[in-house]
């Protein structure tokens, strides 16, 4: 298991796509969380500038971890391509067939591609929380606000965060076994997480009964783990949500399902 | 150096749904030699490979390495090693796909520069496996074969898109690998790609084994005929008669059913004809496999 764990950090660090999302993690998150905080920083201290009329912070003190969790509550869709193409790569490059040759073992390469992509979901984590908090944190201080750096709820926040992008590269890993094709794999991926779930968060919030239920959806249990988004405010705070230990759990299941149903089919397949 | 030991194919089924792409295919292949495993596209070469190297499941039977499969082996690249299809990651260097290999096979980053010298790829090694051509790309799958010094080495279609001299550099590369006590298994669908490098064959045709042997079993498997030649065609034709020879008339002379060209000179001799040529036809090792996997029409 520790040899093909170690291969696999291996085949992630000689392809370039890490480093190719890691890359437009930083960069949309950056732009997002810097560009908003200097939006609202300008909405306080000049309310006029943007047509607001009440003289009032917005979110108070909902600001700051609003803007450092788009690191994960918009950048959970790059730790999960990652792990997504973990497994689709070795499909479409024909290579499982050397990976199996090597290790036997089926079920020890596709633990280790989930260990290893829990690390690299960690450390796209802790990349993605750099920029968020950086851009944040400058915008913030640069109009006088409290970048709230100083409390520790703000660092569990992070912990948290880095914790749910982890998680999400797993899940990555689970998608990827279950969805061998490459294609489909990224185009399910997208198209899931940019657009079916944001609508069905936002449809499901109208109504209290549909609530309950969308507070399981993957990304709305992402978001409760971190304990702040802005899916959570723009929908009025309607305080449905789960708690951050339920959203945890909710996530490590998702990712450990899809892996042992991945595993169970199109891992257990004759490779041709 | 791990020891070679045979292997061992013992009634070997393989079906996907209705279709039956390996029927019932029993051989050994020993140490010590080359072996060439030969078929047309579609034989069921590659389908037995997969099944020995644990890649699909056999529907009845057995493939083994002295006696054990492939998934039971204790760390298997430095007991068998194999290549199936020179695939790679276009995006990883020749050096770090090796690397991949070699830490999942728990193998030290020396043996991975040893390789690469070892199939002359060290100078391109570090660059990307998208921009090889198929030669560099099956010495890079023959390299990853030989990263645990394993002692049964198998490989499929390892000759195919080598240049002349790639070609015959792999032939004597097998041969010293056989030389050293290996076991090396070398598919192949034209026999005239490994004849030079083969000592043994294993034929199989439709899923079925047709023929094992040595190489020069193949040869005399056919029988010989004399091809016989004169100025003078029509006395010749009625002295081979006289003499109660089988013949017919080919483009270069007369084809006689008889193995012993001496036979046929007496007969000519004691007609009184004058011949051109006279000399034994042998049909080429490529004419008899043909013959066996039933591509050669019917004889």
């Amino acid at each position: 298991m520790i040899r093909a764990l170690g291969s696999e950090f291996q085949k992630v660090i000689t392809t370039r796509i890490w480093w190719v999302l890691a890359i437009l993690l930083v960069a949309y998150v950056a732009v997002m969380s810097g560009g908003l905080g200097a939006m609202f920083g300008l909405l306080t201290t000049d309310p006029e500038a943007l047509g607001g009329s009440e003289q009032q912070v917005p979110l108070g003190d909902q600001l700051a971890p609003l803007l450092y969790s788009f690191a994960s509550s918009i950048g959970y869709v790059f730790p999960l391509l990652l792990g997504t193409l973990a497994v689709t790569s070795e499909f479409r490059h024909r290579t499982l067939t050397q990976t199996f040759l090597v290790t036997p073992n089926r079920g020890t390469v596709l633990g280790a591609k989930f260990v290893s992509q829990l690390g690299w979901g960690a450390a796209l984590g802790v990349v993605g929380f750099l920029a968020a908090v950086g851009a944040g944190a400058a915008a913030l201080s640069i109009w006088g606000l409290d970048t709230a750096l100083d409390t520790s709820d703000t660092w569990a926040l992070i912990g948290r965060g880095i914790l749910a992008m982890a998680l999400w590269a797993a899940i990555g890993v689970g998608i990827g076994s279950v969805v061998p094709n490459q294609v489909a794999a990224i185009v399910i991926v997208i198209a899931f997480t940019q657009f079916v779930e944001p609508i069905l968060r936002l449809v499901a919030s109208l109504s209290d009964v549909t609530a309950q239920v969308a507070k399981f959806l993957p990304g709305a249990a992402s978001d409760a783990l971190v304990g702040a988004s802005f899916y959570t405010i723009a929908a009025g705070g309607s305080g449905v949500g789960l708690d951050w230990w339920q959203g945890g759990i909710v996530l490590a299941a998702l990712a450990v399902v899809l892996a042992l149903i991945g595993g169970a089919t199109t891992w257990r397949r004759d490779v041709t | 150096m791990a020891a070679g030991t045979p292997i061992e194919v013992s009634g070997l089924t393989k079906r996907f749904g209705a279709v039956t792409a390996v029927e019932d295919l029993t051989f050994t292949v020993q140490p010590g030699r080359v072996t060439g495993f030969l078929g047309p596209n579609g034989a069921g070469k590659t389908t037995t490979l997969r099944v020995l190297l644990g890649l699909a499941r056999a529907t009845a039977g057995t493939a083994t390495f002295g006696g054990v499969r492939y998934a039971d082996l204790e760390r298997p690249a430095t007991k068998v090693g194999a290549s199936l299809e020179a695939s790679f990651h276009p995006g990883r260097t020749a050096r770090n796909h090796l690397a991949v290999v070699a830490a999942a096979a728990g193998l030290s980053r020396t043996r991975v520069q040893q390789v690469l010298e070892q199939v002359g790829l060290d100078q391109y090694a570090d660059r990307r496996v998208g921009g090889y051509s198929l030669g560099m790309r099956q010495r890079l799958a023959l390299a990853s074969t030989l990263l645990g010094d394993p002692g049964v080495l198998v490989l499929d279609e390892p000759i195919n898109g080598l240049d002349p001299e790639g070609i015959r550099w792999i032939r004597g590369f097998l041969q010293a690998l056989a030389q050293e006590g290996r076991t090396v298994l070398v598919s192949s669908h034209l026999l005239s790609e490994v004849q030079q490098s083969v000592d043994e064959v294993v034929i199989i045709a439709k899923g079925r084994l047709v023929k094992t042997g040595t190489l020069a079993s193949l040869e005399l498997d056919e029988s010989p005929r004399t091809i016989v030649d004169s100025p003078d065609r029509a006395a010749l034709a009625s002295a081979l008669a006289s003499a109660g020879l089988a013949y017919s008339e080919g483009r270069n002379g007369f084809i006689v059913d008889e193995p012993d060209p001496g036979r046929v000179g007496d007969a000519a001799f004691a007609g009184g004809v004058r011949l051109s040529s006279l000399h034994r036809l042998k049909s080429g090792l490529e004419d008899s496999f043909l013959a066996l996997v039933g591509e050669g029409g019917e004889r």
